[in-house]
């Protein structure tokens, strides 16, 4: 069995003048989600299209789990499920009977079809529209129908092109729930986004291209240590509103705490170290102190930070 | 790898050949085209045609029930034309363009088929939807002639006709789709083709026939009055001559070659152009 990667070598793609991807070297391998992150135009859905063999590189190329797309699509993206440009589906068209072309295209056994089938649709919450007619659904119905149709074949590979942009908050996290849960399935999850909560809430790794040049790509943690002063940071959230001498008293002075920041009475951002284990060593002696902690994860700040450096950086 | 006690994924099953591919996208595709408006059009412009024929044939008789070869030379010859050209500008007009326009292009691509297979599997759902409106043209004809000539409606012609349709079907199809693959715009591909079919490929007829005088070989709408010429016995001469006017009339065996080579040429590069195509 394969583990599952997107390769680029020296991707690149120009519009006449215009470098809309340049020099692109990466490499992402394993069951995880990288979030690919960059401002309007930076180059991500262009990047993502290449993948897909929609449009052709000028330079370079790119493979899907060792298979180049360009040279043999068919068999490439016969590991990947693919969701660029909120595409459509034939109006006329069930989401059973649109997921039943699908599997049939990707060869599915007829005999699994069914059960598949009412497995990704029960997956991305459509099983009550599995026989209306696509062309009457809302946006965010379509979306949930075209992750149905990139999971039908169980594929190794996910590429999304900002999975959840255009949806309503509610949409947009029921994409995100989604997405979160495809992590357990053991894929490599390869989606494009600007909205940084998002890849912060759902990424384990991230990579920022900004003006078809890739700045980094590495593990959020990481990412978040090297460009900041060294450390990770993480957002605490408290059941009771915190007492500022506490904050500056206590926390400010439990082991791995670097720095300490009260974002509002419930809320604080902690600089600690970027190692895991470090980071447990800290969440576990802030739940000693039996302030009523409920979250401890990631600040989609930190990372906030980083991307208005890197891209600030480039201007 | 996969999370501890997690299998990874794989894709299931195997991938099907390309045919086995093309036939499947043919099947859905199909099924679109079936429950959609311009299906429902193309059923109401065939049954328009096949009124007025009816009732043009039922109020003048005449000439038109002298044998059913006559009958069938007129009616069907000249009523299949217009109707495959209708059927071509509404399944085959914005085939691949629509398929930019409304983003299902999109959806196909990211599957994993090559591009020459969507377009395989699209020109055999346009080529059999616009199949269902010949056959319904045919069958109101057929019960007109059972009509006026009871079992004896059925002339050896009507066969060979028939097949001539269908290759002039699929000739015109090539082209349509050829048109359509250099656009991303349905309404300037439609147009397009309509334009040229309806008066395009006549004007020029006129033009070579009359101004240039030479025959129009290289037209497909010179090969296509076969369908009905067929039925006329003897053939009508290839080169006739009145009033000053030199008028062509293409033989069976030129009217064929017209459409295969017609056919293969706008196929391929119809087929050349989408496989170049990029989804920007």
């Amino acid at each position: 069995m394969n583990t599952p990667s997107l390769t680029s070598v020296g991707l690149g793609k120009s519009f006449g003048s215009f470098v809309a991807v340049q020099g692109l070297d990466l490499k992402v391998e394993g069951a995880k989600c990288v979030g690919f992150l960059g401002p309007n135009g930076a180059g991500k859905t262009t990047t993502l299209k290449m993948f897909a063999d929609m449009i052709f590189p000028s330079r370079g190329e790119a493979f899907i789990n060792g298979i180049s797309v360009r040279k043999d699509r068919k068999h490439a993206l016969s590991h990947a499920g693919v969701l660029i440009e909120s595409p459509e589906i034939y109006p006329s068209l069930s989401p059973t009977e649109a997921l039943e072309m699908v599997a049939e295209i990707r060869g599915v056994p007829r005999g699994e079809q069914p059960r598949r089938i009412r497995s990704v649709l029960d997956e991305v919450k459509m099983l009550d529209w599995a026989h209306q007619k696509v062309g009457r659904f809302s946006k965010g119905m379509k979306q949930r129908i075209q992750i149905a149709a990139a999971l039908v074949h169980d594929p190794e590979v996910l590429i999304l092109d900002e999975p959840s942009t255009g949806l309503d908050p509610r949409g947009m996290a029921e994409v995100r729930a989604i997405v979160r849960e495809q992590r357990k399935h053991g894929r490599l999850i390869f989606m494009s986004s600007h909205i940084l909560s998002e890849v912060t809430d759902v990424c384990d790794e991230v990579a920022l291209i900004d003006r078809g040049k890739l700045l980094f790509y590495d593990t959020l943690a990481n990412v978040t240590a090297r460009f900041s002063t060294g450390n990770a940071q993480v957002d605490a959230v408290f059941v009771r509103p915190l007492d500022p001498a506490q904050v500056t008293g206590t926390i400010a002075h439990l082991p791995g705490v670097k720095a300490v920041e009260l974002l509002d009475p419930k809320r604080v951002r902690l600089g600690v170290p970027p190692g895991a284990l470090e980071q447990a060593q800290v969440l576990e002696a802030l739940v000693a102190l039996r302030l009523g902690l409920v979250s401890f994860k990631e600040s989609t700040g930190a990372l906030e930070d980083v991307y208005m450096q890197q891209i600030a950086r480039g201007d | 790898m996969a999370a501890p006690g997690v299998p990874a994924p794989t894709a299931l099953g195997g991938l099907p050949s390309d045919e086995h591919q093309a036939f499947r996208l043919m099947r859905f595709q199909l099924r679109d085209y079936l429950r959609s408006r311009r299906f429902l059009l193309m059923i109401a412009l065939t049954l328009a045609i096949a009124a007025i024929v009816t009732l043009v044939v039922a109020h003048f008789r005449g000439g038109l029930v002298s044998s059913p070869a006559a009958f069938y030379g007129s009616l069907w010859g000249g009523g299949v034309g217009v109707l495959i050209v209708f059927a071509g500008i509404i399944y085959g007009g914005d085939a691949i363009a629509g398929e930019f326009q409304n983003k299902t292009g999109y959806f196909l691509m990211g599957l994993p088929l090559k591009r020459g297979t969507i377009y395989q599997g699209k020109f055999l759902a346009a080529y059999l939807a616009s199949v269902t409106a010949v056959v319904l043209y045919l069958a109101i004809l057929l019960l007109n002639g059972i009509y006026y000539f009871g079992m004896n409606a059925f002339p050896w012609q009507l066969a060979a006709s028939l097949l001539l349709a269908l290759l002039y079907l699929g000739a015109l199809l090539g082209t349509t789709f050829l048109f359509s693959s250099l656009f991303k715009t349905s309404a300037y591909a439609i147009l397009v083709v309509a334009v040229l079919f309806l008066f395009g490929f006549s004007i020029a007829q006129v033009l070579v026939e009359d101004l240039v005088k030479i025959e129009p070989w290289f037209l497909l709408s010179y090969a296509s009055p076969v369908i009905g010429n067929i039925f006329s016995n003897p053939y009508p001469s290839h080169i006739s001559s009145g009033f000053g006017v030199t008028t062509y009339t293409a033989t069976i065996p030129e009217a064929i070659l017209i459409m295969i080579v017609y056919f293969a040429l706008t196929t391929l590069a119809g087929y050349a152009l989408f496989t170049r195509e990029q989804f920007t």
